[in-house]
């Protein structure tokens, strides 16, 4: 028997560069500059509070919401560490990862037709994940803004059927973040449109040159923001899928509803973890951090001098490049580093519009040092032909 | 100079232009800090870390030892610690707080080298008045590295 799968999947087409991902995956003996996720195991204070866990046999269900006491620790870290108030009670949900917290929110505000305005280059979920849910996706170009959403651009983009504007700041592909006095200016045209703010901020902990600015703390943004976080980046946590929503009690209690249905709740262990990661986490964040910027420097140095054009990382762990120099499109440029250097990039059309992003590639150094060193020798002699 | 050292005690094989890279200083500055360095005698030398249980052949044995000693008059300990570590099987000697007073780390061909090393040089000395020795038997983990191999990769070779 033939299975038809739904009309609303078969809208989402085949992803243009999943060919190049089954090949990285098949090989073997490369170096890969092309992996979203850090490199070092969870710190183990947090993986002992996971085991301590099991032990105790916490192998149940929670509450839909989250265990109390995370939300509560949730709670108290963003209070101390950016003067907001989000209740334990009304305005907290804990999530499957910063991933599960995205869909919900799109899930719970959109209206079939609804426009969802999402600043590309992007992480890659923003786009279909809006489609999934029956609203009509759009694509903000910010390539010649250095990457940066800018009032003017947003105003430029926004119809009458206008509802989300997603954020992600320090960004996925780019590493580009905002400062307050950006983000004030994107907030007075999300008051103007009467917009509701998904704002990403997974990479918040890996904000290396400046303080970071949580979105809802920019006046009149938090009534309608939902933030959006995660343990999977600044606690390198990825596999433990954990993360949490903040924002009005309305939406949070909208999402909890599909929560309820779709998850039922977190893994009960990595919100134990979560906990420890937030109360006794601070240390190994920033020895991840030193050593994230040690390789940010050296990496953005080294393209420099090989006369590679990209918007300066602030943040997060990626640089986008443009390979325009080479005479080669970033997916040719990838395919063949690939075979003939062995070094893996991720093309920049899987990050938005084939049109705007055909001559970039995204480049992350969660790789040690050593091998960072090797891949760009490598690229350094691939130009070198 | 504070991030030089840091970057060196970590990994001594970056060279003076990796680390003007990553400091974002030019490659001349970093070379005569460098240089001042090791000049002051604050950089000792450059030395690998080596897994010996994997070197073919070759193992030396290690032991640690507990020495009571009683202080010199008007020298303290340094006067005995001094006759102590300038044996070339010694190989790291501290003065400790608690029940004994310095901490050695010795180093032989075998078990039989080191003991009688103990036996007949360092328990009869003037001022040592007890050892214990403890031998190695195995190395977990030293200066922050981990030498039981295990380390898991789960991560898929790309991942948006
Ligand atoms: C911007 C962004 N948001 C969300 C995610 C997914 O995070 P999580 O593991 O919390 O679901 C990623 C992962 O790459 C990301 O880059």
């Amino acid at each position: 028997m033939k299975i038809q799968i739904s009309d609303q999947l078969q809208s989402i087409p085949p992803s243009g560069i999943r060919e190049f991902f089954d090949l990285v995956l098949g090989m073997e003996d490369i170096i890969s500059l092309g992996i979203g996720e850090p490199d070092f195991v969870t710190p183990w204070n947090i993986c002992e509070a996971g085991i301590y866990a099991l032990e105790r046999g916490f192998t149940s269900y929670t509450s839909n919401q989250g265990i109390e006491s995370l939300r509560r620790n949730i709670s108290g870290y963003l209070s101390k560490r950016y003067k907001i108030k989000y209740d334990y009670k009304d305005n907290i949900l804990i999530t499957v990862g910063t991933s599960e917290g995205y869909d919900l929110a799109i899930r719970a505000i959109v209206n079939p037709g609804d426009e969802v305005l999402i600043p590309e280059p992007c992480y890659v979920s923003y786009y279909q994940v809006a489609k999934l849910a029956g609203a009509k996706p759009k694509y903000i170009p910010t390539k010649d803004s250095n990457f940066k959403l800018t009032a003017e651009g947003l105003s430029r983009a926004i119809t009458k059927k206008s509802r989300i504007l997603v954020l992600n700041y320090p960004a996925n592909p780019t590493g580009v973040s905002f400062k307050e006095n950006e983000l004030k200016k994107i907030a007075k045209v999300v008051k103007q449109h009467d917009l509701i703010v998904l704002s990403d901020e997974i990479y918040s902990e890996l904000s290396y040159d400046f303080d970071h600015t949580i979105f809802s703390a920019i006046p009149a943004m938090k009534e309608r923001t939902v933030y959006i976080n995660g343990f999977s980046k600044a606690y390198a946590m990825t596999g433990w899928r954990i993360g949490y929503v903040c924002g009005p009690k309305d939406i949070i209690q909208g999402m909890n509803k599909i929560h309820q249905y779709t998850m039922l709740c977190a893994p009960i262990m990595s919100q134990m973890a979560a906990s420890e990661a937030l109360l006794r986490g601070e240390s190994a964040v920033k020895a991840m951090n030193r050593e994230y910027i040690k390789r940010r420097n050296y990496v953005t140095e080294r393209l420099g001098q090989l006369k590679f054009d990209f918007p300066y990382p602030e943040g997060a762990f990626y640089i986008f490049a443009s390979v325009k120099h080479t005479g080669l499109s970033g997916k040719e440029f990838s395919y063949r580093l690939l075979n003939e250097k062995k070094v893996a990039v991720v093309p920049g059309v899987a990050f938005g519009s084939s049109e705007n992003n055909k001559d970039y590639i995204r480049i992350c150094y969660t790789t040690e040092f050593e091998k960072l060193k090797s891949a760009l020798d490598r690229i350094e002699q691939f130009l070198k032909g | 100079m504070k991030e030089i050292i840091e970057l060196l005690e970590q990994n001594a094989k970056l060279s003076a232009e990796d680390i003007a890279k990553i400091l974002k200083r030019d490659v001349k500055s970093v070379k005569s800090a460098i240089g001042k360095l090791e000049q002051k005698k604050v950089i000792l030398g450059y030395k690998a870390i080596i897994n010996e249980d994997r070197v073919e052949g070759f193992k030396p044995v290690r032991a640690i030892v507990e020495v009571q000693v009683a202080p010199k008059r008007n020298l303290g300990f340094d006067y005995i610690a001094e006759r102590i570590y300038k044996f070339p099987e010694v190989k790291t000697c501290y003065l400790v707080s608690g029940t004994y007073e310095l901490l050695l780390i010795l180093e032989g061909e075998n078990i039989h080298e080191v003991s009688q090393f103990v036996a007949e040089k360092l328990a009869p000395l003037e001022g040592v008045r007890g050892t214990v020795t403890h031998f190695y038997l195995k190395k977990y983990k030293e200066d922050g590295v981990v030498f039981a191999a295990q380390s898991a990769n789960s991560r898929n070779n790309i991942t948006l």
